[in-house]
């Protein structure tokens, strides 16, 4: 028997030490006093609310009449940490998008972490505190959540889950599915900057790219769009995997239509563009977080991309093309040369070229 | 963009477009050498600014698709080594070898590694001393010189555990032998600017003057490459045949001596096979004896695996512009950038992929006015 554990006078036990771990370890998946210590320290105090603390088998909620929706998605990206968010702060972010996409305004958030054995806690502290701080700064508390612990080399550091549940809003059905024939498509704004923001601090690919990711919660400025179209809005999709390129594929494909861009129109930061040339990527097809393509009715469009212009995240909204009857299914470009392409989906990830 | 914008303005491009059609008073058949080219070419559309001014075939030039078959089959055996860390540029990741591709063998627990510099192999190599450590060293002269700075550093540091399995063409040979070709249709070259920032041009004057063929070293940006057309069209038209250089801001005439001096030190020319064309007499280059312990080949015994193409892949075919992509008839059926069948569809440098990606529905599309 340790001395710590020995019997002191008075037949006192002492407690087990308060070790101060400085990375995660097997124990902390115990379910055990270790399991505890992790949620007591390194969760609760950045995401407490009167749900979550609780901590009972399920968040009880209450939720208004009407249609709910309800998302998932994991996250799983390295580094970690990049300019502009951490892994934390995607999680929250990508899921409430996804509800703001579909109209809904989010209400609640669950998180389901995997930790690797060996995840350094300042790391994790950071990670919690990002999601902490984007929850929060979006009104939308976190109720439930888990965590596992996983062997060291079974994870990436730390792997997130995030569930978003949101309240439909009455009149106001976007999705991928609506775009009709004149519609315009509007990008909220610039393209390409969480792809190359996590390209440039992927290890042995350092380059001095000045570009932050633009990860950040968009239903405030769905709202934007909601109020200044009148609820007419017929499509709406966040770009993220796949890029603009392949968003808008899948709303041509869904609704039925063609859609044409004017490659002059698009509006990509000069760093984004140089990191792509430099590494033989097209723009169109990198990663965004914080932006999203709305296909509303051409006689609305101006007025959208006006109000969307009077919101910090949508400075730089702009119409960049149209849909159209002819061609459905397909996203057609016209090139500031004056030829004309077809911006098709890709078959994997984009591959950087030899030379 | 600086340096970038300038060489993409839409005003001066259909510019250029109109005075080629102007110039061009017979169909001329031009091919652009580079797969860098063909890229700008398709998904700019400059073919069709030029549509029935100028054919353009789509020449050999894309390192990924020239690699012959049994080059991957030979990267695909050292992939799967326990002992190896096999590194690559991106875009051979899914060449197609005779059972499968780097990513698949990837997936079944290989070390496979994507790297951006062929230093960063060898970096890769020092801090594993325990593992061998493979680079997949393919192009043309363009990479010739990073890649034998590689070898050369591996030397000097005495890394042993670092080798390289070496698929280097050259320029010149094959546009030799694609005159040399009885049904050969080019009748003028857009040489590459950046095999030529390297080498120069003096190689190129003995086959402008023997095949009476007139080649532009060209850039890689819309406006270069409408320059070099205009310029290819101009010696057409006037019967000349000679070897300019639209690409003067990066090439020279004697290219970048120091980098040449270090590729002729590490390698020398072979014979090498071309995916889709065969072998060409001395169109490679190979590590020279003093470095043969570089050779992942020589090292780990590979010299025995063969492989043959698909019958059904028509790659050589459009590599020496005897066909467009789109004429082969697997194209868009059983050979999509999904399944690809040919290394031309897998890159997006390669002519049957740029074909399917930017242009494969562009006869459906409705006629586009220009933009004024």
């Amino acid at each position: 028997m340790s001395e710590a554990g020995s019997n002191l006078a008075g037949g006192l036990v002492c407690p087990v030490p308060a070790t101060r771990y400085d990375r995660v370890q097997l124990g902390h998946g115990s379910g055990g006093k270790m399991s505890a210590a992790l949620l007591r320290e390194h969760f609760l105090p950045l995401l407490d609310n009167p749900v979550l603390a609780e901590l009972g088998d399920a968040a009880v909620v209450d939720i208004a009449a009407g249609q709910i929706a309800i998302t998932t998605d994991t996250f799983v990206v390295t580094p970690l940490e990049f300019p502009g968010g951490n892994i934390g702060s995607l999680a929250v972010h990508g899921t409430l998008n996804d509800l703001a996409m579909m109209g809904a305004r989010p209400l609640y958030l669950t998180a389901g972490f995997v930790l690797e054995e060996g995840l350094p806690f300042e790391v994790l502290d950071r990670v919690v505190a990002a999601m902490s701080a984007a929850a929060k700064d979006a009104g939308v508390p976190l109720v439930a959540g888990d965590t596992k612990v996983v062997e060291k080399g079974k994870a990436d550091g730390v792997f997130i889950n995030t569930s978003g549940v949101g309240q439909r809003r009455a009149g106001f059905t976007p999705g991928p599915a609506g775009a009709r024939p004149g519609d315009a498509v509007i990008v909220s704004g610039p393209i390409g900057r969480h792809g190359i923001a996590i390209m440039s601090a992927r290890e042995g690919l350092s380059f001095d790219v000045q570009v932050e990711s633009d990860a950040a919660t968009l239903f405030p400025l769905v709202e934007v769009l909601r109020e200044a179209t009148g609820g007419d809005v017929h499509a709406l999709r966040d770009p993220t995997r796949g890029g603009v390129a392949s968003a808008l594929n899948e709303i041509a494909a869904q609704s039925k239509v063609g859609v044409e861009l004017e490659e002059d129109a698009l509006p990509v930061p000069g760093p984004v563009v140089a990191a792509c040339e430099m590494l033989g990527l097209d723009p169109m097809y990198v990663a965004n977080e914080g932006i999203f393509v709305a296909f509303v009715p051409a006689a609305r469009a101006e007025a959208a991309v006006t109000a969307l212009r009077s919101h910090p995240l949508g400075r730089e909204a702009r119409i960049i093309g149209r849909a159209s009857d002819a061609h459905p299914g397909l996203v057609v470009l016209r090139t500031r040369i004056g030829g004309t392409r077809v911006v098709d989906m890709l078959p994997g990830d984009q591959l950087p070229r030899i030379c | 963009m600086k340096y970038l914008s300038e060489y993409r303005d839409g005003a001066i491009a259909r510019g250029l477009a109109q005075k080629i059609r102007e110039t061009a008073r017979h169909p001329w058949v031009l091919m652009e050498v580079c797969g860098g080219q063909t890229h700008t070419i398709v998904k700019q559309g400059l073919d069709e600014l030029l549509q029935g001014a100028v054919e353009m075939i789509h020449g050999p030039g894309c390192p990924v698709c020239v690699t012959p078959l049994e080059q991957i089959d030979r990267a695909l055996a050292l992939a799967a080594r326990p002992d190896v860390i096999f590194t690559s540029f991106g875009d051979m990741l899914r060449v197609p070898g005779s059972e499968c591709d780097l990513f698949q063998i990837r997936a079944r627990g290989a070390q496979v590694k994507v790297v951006y510099s062929p230093l960063d192999a060898l970096e890769l190599a020092r801090r594993n001393p325990d593992k061998q450590v493979v680079f997949f060293a393919v192009g043309f002269e363009t990479t010739a010189p990073a890649n034998a700075m590689a070898v050369w550093r591996a030397k000097e540091l005495g890394v042993d555990n670092f080798s390289v399995l070496v698929s280097h063409v050259t320029v010149p040979p094959a546009m030799v032998a694609l005159l040399e070709s009885p049904d050969n249709r080019v009748q003028a070259f857009l040489a590459a600017g950046h095999v030529c920032t390297v080498m120069g041009w003096t190689e190129y004057e003995p086959i402008a003057a023997k095949y009476k063929v007139p080649i532009v070293v060209t850039g890689f940006e819309p406006l270069d490459i409408l320059e070099g057309i205009l310029m290819a069209v101009q010696q057409l038209e006037s019967g000349r045949h000679e070897v300019e250089n639209q690409y003067a801001r990066s090439v020279r005439r004697e290219g970048n001596r120091p980098a040449q001096e270090l590729v002729q030190r590490v390698f020398q020319l072979v014979d090498r096979k071309w995916r889709g064309i065969g072998e060409i007499p001395m169109s490679g280059l190979g590590l020279r004896e003093e470095f043969a312990r570089y050779d992942a080949e020589r090292r780990f015994g590979l010299s025995g695996i063969t492989a043959s193409e698909s019958p059904l892949c028509h790659a050589g075919d459009v590599l020496v512009g005897r066909i467009k992509p789109h004429q082969c008839p697997a194209f868009g059926k059983e050979c999509t950038p999904e399944r690809p069948l040919g290394a031309p569809m897998v890159s997006s440098e390669g002519a049957c992929a740029a074909y399917y990606n930017y242009g494969r529905f562009r006869t459906a599309l409705p006629a586009q006015p220009a933009q004024a």
